[in-house]
């Protein structure tokens, strides 16, 4: 009975993903071409000769509907075209050598902020209203008002360049380039999680079955770890799904100041340099990451809360 | 003291540039021309530094600025592709360290009386880097798929010049009817339209390399991927890791690889200047692209002698449009604002960088040629001012009825705080209230080409070849960077000589006339010309500063220290 409802939640949240899907890539495409300026207007005018020679060899001299359909039926057979900005490449190529490196990096720092966070988060909930909630919490507070690109160059600087620990930039999979976009990227997730969780934690903390459990005389310990934890994570589950989303496809802000190959710079670049397939092909690859990774924190959720769980069957 | 000795100073004093030897403090204000060459480098008899002084390793990492394009030659445009298809190919020209054409894959050629017909005599020992032999052919090939419509490559729009290009970009001739002739095996005629005195220096562009066929048929649009590229430059491609870097290893069967030092180079991307900085000073880099201009004061103290600037072929000045109010036939208010500009406070304040005031169109420094050079240049601020305030209300403007407008720019930090300096001054001098209005790249373009909304707006131009040309027929009536509605029959008559006078003097005497129309109808506000600024590890030789910035590896050597030679002789 559980499983087969499970299961029907999932293909009709998966089955719902078409339409959402369809209706992103038509808003994007429309979006895109109303912006001012085309692909190939720079400060050098071309030739007339020459942009029509361009236009016809993209398909721009088509009118816009034609062009919308050519792209639907392009990307049902998963190709996103070649790229008008990077020539040499398609966009599959650039997102198949970007993604890699940003879900590397995003997924060790939603897993540094999810360790980290929920520990700070449960230890301050424990020793509530104490010198230790409120260090803890400040600092996350810190951690959460201080923006990524005042952080990043700072850490640059004291661990790269002062201390010669670390490289300053760029990217060659090995573990001391991921160590400080990494921790940049975790910093303000974990004071998010830890505030998160101190105050789910606190909520559950003082509910009648915990009390319940210690007043069964169960160590303090085997409380939290086997009966408060669970339901105490639970809205840093639900937050985790968009969090994990936006970690994985890149951030622009890390990508430049790290110089990492990753995917949010396509976005950027894409969208300022009118890299029409670019900016299609990224915005697309996000709307399935986002689906998909809501519909794993829907059965993570399911499965962490058994009222839930209940609800679907 | 021995007469070695000597000698042995002045190859100390060469190697470290001037800079070291006179004193340690930096040259940054002294102008630029009489700053130190960073490479003076005294070599020995076979043109070759002395082997002792060079690095075990010689291996050169460049920061590069963006990602490039691409490294099909055929269709590349940035400046950052530039840079590594200059070390990965060679045209028919090419050019030495300080920017001067040289002999390249041709070792030399005639130019007919009417200044049309450009006849290159190939090397004889070339091949590409898979060991093909290299001729003639391979440029007609390659210069003739560079304008096949079919390419669809931008960046042909440099060939233009050439005999029936345009008629062929049209798709109404066929790539056999372009203005090229094959000789025999190793010599090859070019036909142009018309004399274009610059277009030696064009065959210096990647757009004019020659592209392998055999290459380029049996990999499409793969050929320019790590493993399929083939050159003929002094550097192979080893292995293009996108945003992460390009590595060039240097190629054996290039025809002057004896003569090449530098083994390796790696070309590091990047899209923040602040991010290069910092891999500059951790040592990964040993070139950065450019510097932030915030940092520039703070580099200047602690990195003098790695921090390089020098004159570049670009102009930054503000334009009016003269289609519509206030500017419409009022050339005494453009005048005015012109005048009451004082563009001293903004290199020395605001920019900060070593720019040069200008008070003309054209950059110094390009091919010889003297750039006008109005009478209020040599005035005093104070007098530009009096005179401003004279010509403003000439126009009918007072502080009663004072001149509203705005300036509309691209959104950058430089570009806000030069308007917000330019802003003040108008207002200080004349009262004038301005509106600063930023807008994103293209959009900007877009208002700036409909000539409807805009009035004073940033312009500026970077030369794509150097000749004064680039610069003055942006004015010319008609042409698609013509944002300021200017259309003076007198001017585009004075380019049309240009275009085909054939005497080097008459030539500029013709430009310099233009620039002067120009300047005296008010279509600009000049404000300085563009530097180039970088970081360099002082080890790196071989290199000269020059107006182009372009810098090929193949030249380039790395030292074993900073100062060997002073090194040995303390001890």
């Amino acid at each position: 009975m559980r499983q087969e409802g499970l299961l029907r939640h999932a293909t009709t949240r998966l089955l719902g993903l078409v339409p959402t899907l369809l209706i992103l890539i038509t808003i994007a495409f429309f979006l895109i071409r109303m912006a001012p300026g085309g692909p190939f207007d720079g400060e050098k005018v071309l030739p007339p000769e020459i942009r029509a020679n361009l236009d016809a060899n993209y398909h721009l001299d088509e009118p816009l509907l034609q062009q919308y359909f050519r792209y639907l039926g392009q990307i049902i057979t998963g190709d996103f075209g070649p790229s008008f900005q990077y020539k040499d490449w398609t966009v599959n190529e650039l997102i198949a050598q970007g993604f890699p490196v940003s879900a590397t990096i995003g997924g060790l720092a939603m897993l540094l902020a999810f360790v980290l966070g929920t520990l700070i988060g449960t230890l301050a909930a424990l020793r509530q209203n104490s010198a230790v909630d409120y260090s803890v919490m400040g600092v996350a507070m810190l951690g959460i008002s201080i923006p990524n690109f005042v952080v990043a160059p700072l850490l640059i600087l004291v661990v790269a360049v002062y201390a010669g620990w670390l490289p300053a930039g760029g990217w060659d999979w090995s573990w001391q380039r991921m160590v400080l976009p990494v921790i940049t990227l975790a910093l303000p997730v974990i004071a998010y999680i830890a505030r998160l969780t101190r105050g789910s934690m606190i909520e559950v903390l003082h509910s009648n079955y915990i009390r319940t459990a210690r007043a069964k005389g169960l160590p303090e310990l085997l409380v939290i770890r086997r009966h408060a934890l669970k339901p105490a994570i639970l809205p840093v589950i639900s937050y985790m799904g968009p969090a994990t989303a936006a970690l994985i496809t890149g951030s622009v802000v890390i990508e430049r100041i790290y110089s990492i190959p990753g995917l949010g710079s396509y976005f950027v670049q894409g969208a300022l340099n009118r890299d029409y397939t670019l900016v299609m092909g990224v915005v697309v690859f996000y709307g399935v990451v986002i689906v998909v990774l809501n519909f794993i924190v829907d059965l993570l959720y399911a499965w962490l809360n058994p009222r839930i769980r209940y609800d679907v069957t | 003291m021995t007469p070695t000795l000597h000698i042995k100073q002045l190859l100390v004093c060469s190697l470290l540039g001037l800079v070291a030897c006179s004193d340690q403090e930096s040259d940054f204000g002294r102008p630029l021309e009489q700053r130190s060459h960073p490479v003076d480098l005294v070599l020995l008899e076979d043109g070759r530094p002395d082997p002792s002084v060079l690095a075990a390793d010689q291996v050169v990492r460049r920061g590069n600025g963006e990602e490039p394009e691409t490294l099909d030659p055929h269709h590349a445009l940035g400046v950052p592709a530039s840079h590594i298809l200059r070390d990965l190919f060679e045209g028919l020209t090419a050019e030495s360290p300080d920017g001067e054409l040289i002999p390249g894959a041709a070792l030399r050629w005639n130019i007919s009386r009417d200044a049309r017909t450009y006849t290159f005599y190939l090397r004889r020992d070339m091949t590409w880097s898979n060991g093909d032999p290299l001729n003639a052919e391979d440029f007609v090939y390659s210069l003739q798929r560079a304008l096949d419509p079919a390419t669809a490559s931008s960046a042909a729009r440099i060939l233009l010049p050439i005999q029936n290009a345009r008629e062929v970009l049209a798709g109404e001739l066929p790539v056999e009817e372009l203005g090229f002739s094959l000789l025999d095996e190793f010599t090859m005629q070019i036909t142009l339209t018309g004399p274009t005195p610059y277009f030696l220096g064009l065959l210096a562009s990647p757009v004019a390399y020659p592209v392998n066929r055999k290459n380029v048929e049996e990999f499409g649009d793969q050929f320019s991927k790590t493993g399929n590229l083939v050159s003929n430059g002094a550097y192979v491609l080893k292995e293009w890791k996108p945003r992460v870097s390009i590595e060039l290893e240097k190629d054996p069967n290039f025809r002057e690889a004896g003569q090449v030092l530098m083994e390796r180079v790696f070309y590091i991307p990047s899209e923040d200047a602040s991010t290069e900085v910092k891999q500059f000073r951790s040592g990964e880099l040993d070139w950065t692209n450019e510097v932030p201009n915030n940092q520039f004061k703070w580099l200047q103290k602690h990195y003098p002698d790695e921090l390089v600037t020098s004159p570049w072929m670009g102009s930054y000045f503000l334009g009016f449009n003269l289609t519509q109010e206030p500017f419409i036939d009022n050339p005494s208010l453009r005048m005015a604002l012109t005048l009451a500009i004082d563009r001293q406070i903004i290199t020395d304040k605001v920019t900060q960088f070593g720019e040069q005031p200008s008070f003309a169109l054209v950059p110094p420094g390009i091919d010889g040629y003297v750039p006008f050079s109005p009478e209020y240049a040599d005035w005093t601020q104070e007098e530009r001012d009096h005179e401003a305030l004279r010509l403003y209300e000439q126009a009918g403007y007072s502080d009663e009825n004072p001149l509203r407008i705005e300036i509309r720019f691209n959104t950058s930090d430089n570009n806000k705080k030069i308007a917000l300096a330019i802003a003040s001054m108008w207002k200080q001098a004349l009262g004038v209230n301005v509106t600063l209005v930023n807008e994103e790249f293209r959009v900007f373009l877009q208002n700036r080409e409909q000539k409807v909304i805009t009035q004073v707006f940033r312009a500026g131009w970077i030369s794509d070849y150097n000749d004064p040309y680039s610069f003055l027929e942006l004015f010319r009536t008609g042409h698609g960077r013509n944002d300021y509605g200017y259309s003076n029959p007198s001017f585009d008559a004075l380019l049309d000589e240009v275009g085909t006078e054939r005497v080097r003097a008459r030539r500029e005497r013709l430009m310099f006339e233009a620039e002067r129309v120009l300047m005296s109808d008010h279509v600009i506000v000049p404000v300085f010309t563009y530097v180039t600024k970088r970081l360099v590890n002082p080890r790196l030789k071989g290199w000269q500063n020059n107006v182009m910035d372009h810098h090929p590896s193949r030249f380039m050597f790395m030292l074993k220290s900073r100062n060997p030679d002073i090194q040995g002789e303390q001890q």
